[in-house]
């Protein structure tokens, strides 16, 4: 921050405010975290006090790897996550080149038509949907998740891709076509370097929904080959006994790999924005 | 070799016509400039030539063959954009580079261009950094260099001056011209500024609205416009024109410019109150507000003192005023 605009009070305020917001957003993952990391009577009488020698007790995490198929959930959730986060940003942007690039009818009609799905949920279809799957012979595996989240993901990506799509220079585009590069090589090349930032925060926005979702999973791929993480730790959640030290254990391992993809994301994102500013 | 035919072209944006019937013949070698007010379509008119937008009819030969379906790359043509667009990724020899690498070009021969054109624009200390890291005069001349080392038939401009300040406009305008004069090649250049074209240009095509307003060498677009529109946008400050009929004249418009007044603080033609003087040194521009003419402006050479408020005379030269019909075409 340069002297002139920092005053004292003012920095001290505006901490304290982010603090608070920090601490408070980050309140129930702390929670959760050190919960994992008791034993079940510690859990239920001092919830919120960190574990100390007495009350440290790793059944929670001894549990959830000795008891199926963890890693495989991980892996599930992780091929789901990543190769549809993968066809969003690629369809996606180059769905949003076409819109901003090209003049051909019916542009306008097919941007409205394609940024229709981020106001209707796509849950709405979930029946219609289980009936193609079911017709595709595509119940129980991961393909359904991926072609559900991947449909799921892509009116947000065009939208805000293509915004960020107009604001490339015609120029630049214009030079490449006169230095003979094909239309994918600007593409590629020029236009997805430059609109990176807006890459990684669609990137963000789509990952999390698809990592925390119980909904598909649990109608389209519950099976045991299938399962991703959030379903499978709802075998620890039952209708009479809930073993909350698995729970919390699987629920503090599942933030892990989505914290890693936030990090890198992330970085992305800084770096566009300061390379933007200083340029 | 590189001559340029524009047959009718028209192009139209859905219901817009932006470029009504343009027809222009650029022979080899010559400086060709685009003049007119933003928004006339001189960058579509460019644009159409390199075929980066395509004419809604009409037809573009270069060197008597029809381009009007062949792509940018395959024109023999070479652009230099306002923006400079280079490309942020590459150091700037493969800036230069990536055209001729595209086209097949061998490495040696690549090499040998990169060097004569770096050396010619002084771009040698540059050629491995990245665009990000330049001036932006020095972003200009390496968008100039890749534009040489294609060594193309046709040299485009689309305002390559108007990002820069005003000492290093003046330098690198310098520099086309010489580039012009060393390498004879043809080229395009499409500005907004009117001193930039009378500078630069061989000939001058001056653009209103989509349509040609005339085209000639600057000298007789000064000296004799075909029209009101021409005589007011050539020459700098504009031409005053005078309702004929305040005047006693039979014509529209009567138009003289600036330059082609003389003031008398006791007598002349047309009396009138002084309301501002803008002193440049070489010259003085006064605003006269005169009962028979209205506002006009009078250049005088050197400096000339003159109250606001007070009384001056100013009296046209009678050989070099210009009459416009209804129209707003010129009588002669
Ligand atoms: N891609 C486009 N779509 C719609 N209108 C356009 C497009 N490009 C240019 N125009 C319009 O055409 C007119 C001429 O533009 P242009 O050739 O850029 O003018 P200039 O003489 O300033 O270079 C302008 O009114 C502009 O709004
Ligand atoms: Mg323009």
């Amino acid at each position: 921050m340069s002297k002139a605009t920092a005053s004292l009070p003012r920095t001290i305020g505006a901490h304290a405010i982010l603090l608070t917001y920090t601490i408070i957003a980050l309140f129930p993952v702390f929670v959760v975290v050190i919960n994992s990391f008791k034993s079940r009577q510690a859990i239920f009488q001092q919830p919120l006090t960190p574990p100390t020698p007495k009350t440290f007790d790793l059944i929670g995490y001894t549990t959830v790897f000795g008891q199926g198929d963890f890693f495989l959930y991980f892996q599930n959730s992780m091929i789901v996550t990543v190769v549809s986060l993968f066809f969003v940003l690629l369809f996606g942007a180059m769905a949003a080149f076409a819109l901003s690039e090209y003049r051909f009818r019916g542009n306008t009609l097919m941007g409205l038509y394609l940024a229709l799905g981020i106001m209707i949920p796509i849950r709405l279809g979930t029946v219609a949907i289980l009936q193609l799957m079911v017709a595709s012979g595509l119940v129980n595996t991961l393909t359904a998740l991926i072609l559900v989240y991947t449909a799921q993901g892509l009116p947000l990506a065009i939208f805000i891709l293509s915004e960020f799509m107009k604001g490339v220079s015609d120029d630049l585009k214009n030079a490449g076509r006169i230095d003979g590069l094909s239309e994918y090589t600007i593409f590629f090349r020029l236009v997805l370097p430059l609109v990176r930032p807006a890459m990684a925060t669609v990137a963000v926005f789509t990952m999390i929904p698809i990592w925390n979702d119980l909904w598909f999973p649990l109608i389209l791929a519950p099976s045991e080959a299938t399962k991703t993480v959030t379903l499978g730790a709802q075998i620890f959640l039952g209708q009479f006994v809930t073993n909350w030290n698995a729970i919390l254990a699987a629920l503090s391992l599942a933030i892990l790999p989505v914290l890693v993809l936030y990090l890198i994301f992330s970085r992305q994102l800084i770096r566009g924005i300061t390379s933007g500013a200083v340029k | 070799m590189g001559s340029l035919k524009i047959e009718n072209v028209k192009k139209s944006f859905g219901p817009v016509d932006v470029l009504k019937g343009i027809d222009l013949d650029v022979k080899d070698g010559e400086f060709v400039v685009f003049v007119g007010p933003s928004g006339c379509g001189k960058s579509t008119l460019l644009r159409v030539i390199a075929g980066l937008e395509d004419a809604t009819s009409g037809r573009v030969l270069i060197d008597s063959q029809d381009v009007t379906a062949t792509p940018p790359a395959k024109r023999g043509i070479a652009m230099v954009f306002q923006t400079y667009a280079l490309y942020p990724h590459l150091t700037v020899r493969d800036n230069m580079a990536l055209g001729l690498k595209q086209a097949g070009e061998p490495a040696a021969e690549i090499e040998k261009r990169i060097t004569a054109a770096s050396t010619m624009l002084s771009l040698e200390p540059y050629l491995k950094r990245r665009p990000a890291e330049l001036s932006g005069g020095q972003r200009q001349r390496v968008a100039i260099g890749r534009a040489l080392v294609r060594e193309p038939k046709l040299f485009l401009f689309d305002e390559p001056l108007s990002n820069l300040d005003a000492a290093l406009r003046v330098n690198t305008r310098l520099e086309i011209a010489q580039l012009h004069r060393r390498l004879k090649a043809t080229m395009i250049y499409v500005t907004h500024d009117q001193v930039e074209a009378m500078t630069l240009a061989d000939k001058i095509v001056v653009l209103n609205a989509g349509r040609i307003e005339q085209i000639g060498a600057p000298m007789e677009l000064y000296h004799s416009p075909a029209n009101e529109f021409v005589a007011g946008f050539i020459g700098s400050p504009k031409m005053n024109f005078v309702d004929g009929a305040r005047l006693g004249e039979s014509v529209k418009t009567v138009g003289v410019r600036p330059e082609h007044l003389t003031v008398d603080p006791k007598a002349g033609s047309w009396k009138g109150t002084v309301v501002h003087t803008e002193h440049l040194g070489a010259d003085t521009n006064v605003y006269l507000d005169c009962e028979k003419a209205g506002l006009i402006t009078v250049r005088i050479f050197g400096v000339y003192d003159a109250e606001p408020g007070s009384t001056l005379y100013a009296t046209p030269d009678a050989a070099r005023t210009y009459r416009f019909d209804a129209d707003g075409k010129t009588v002669k």
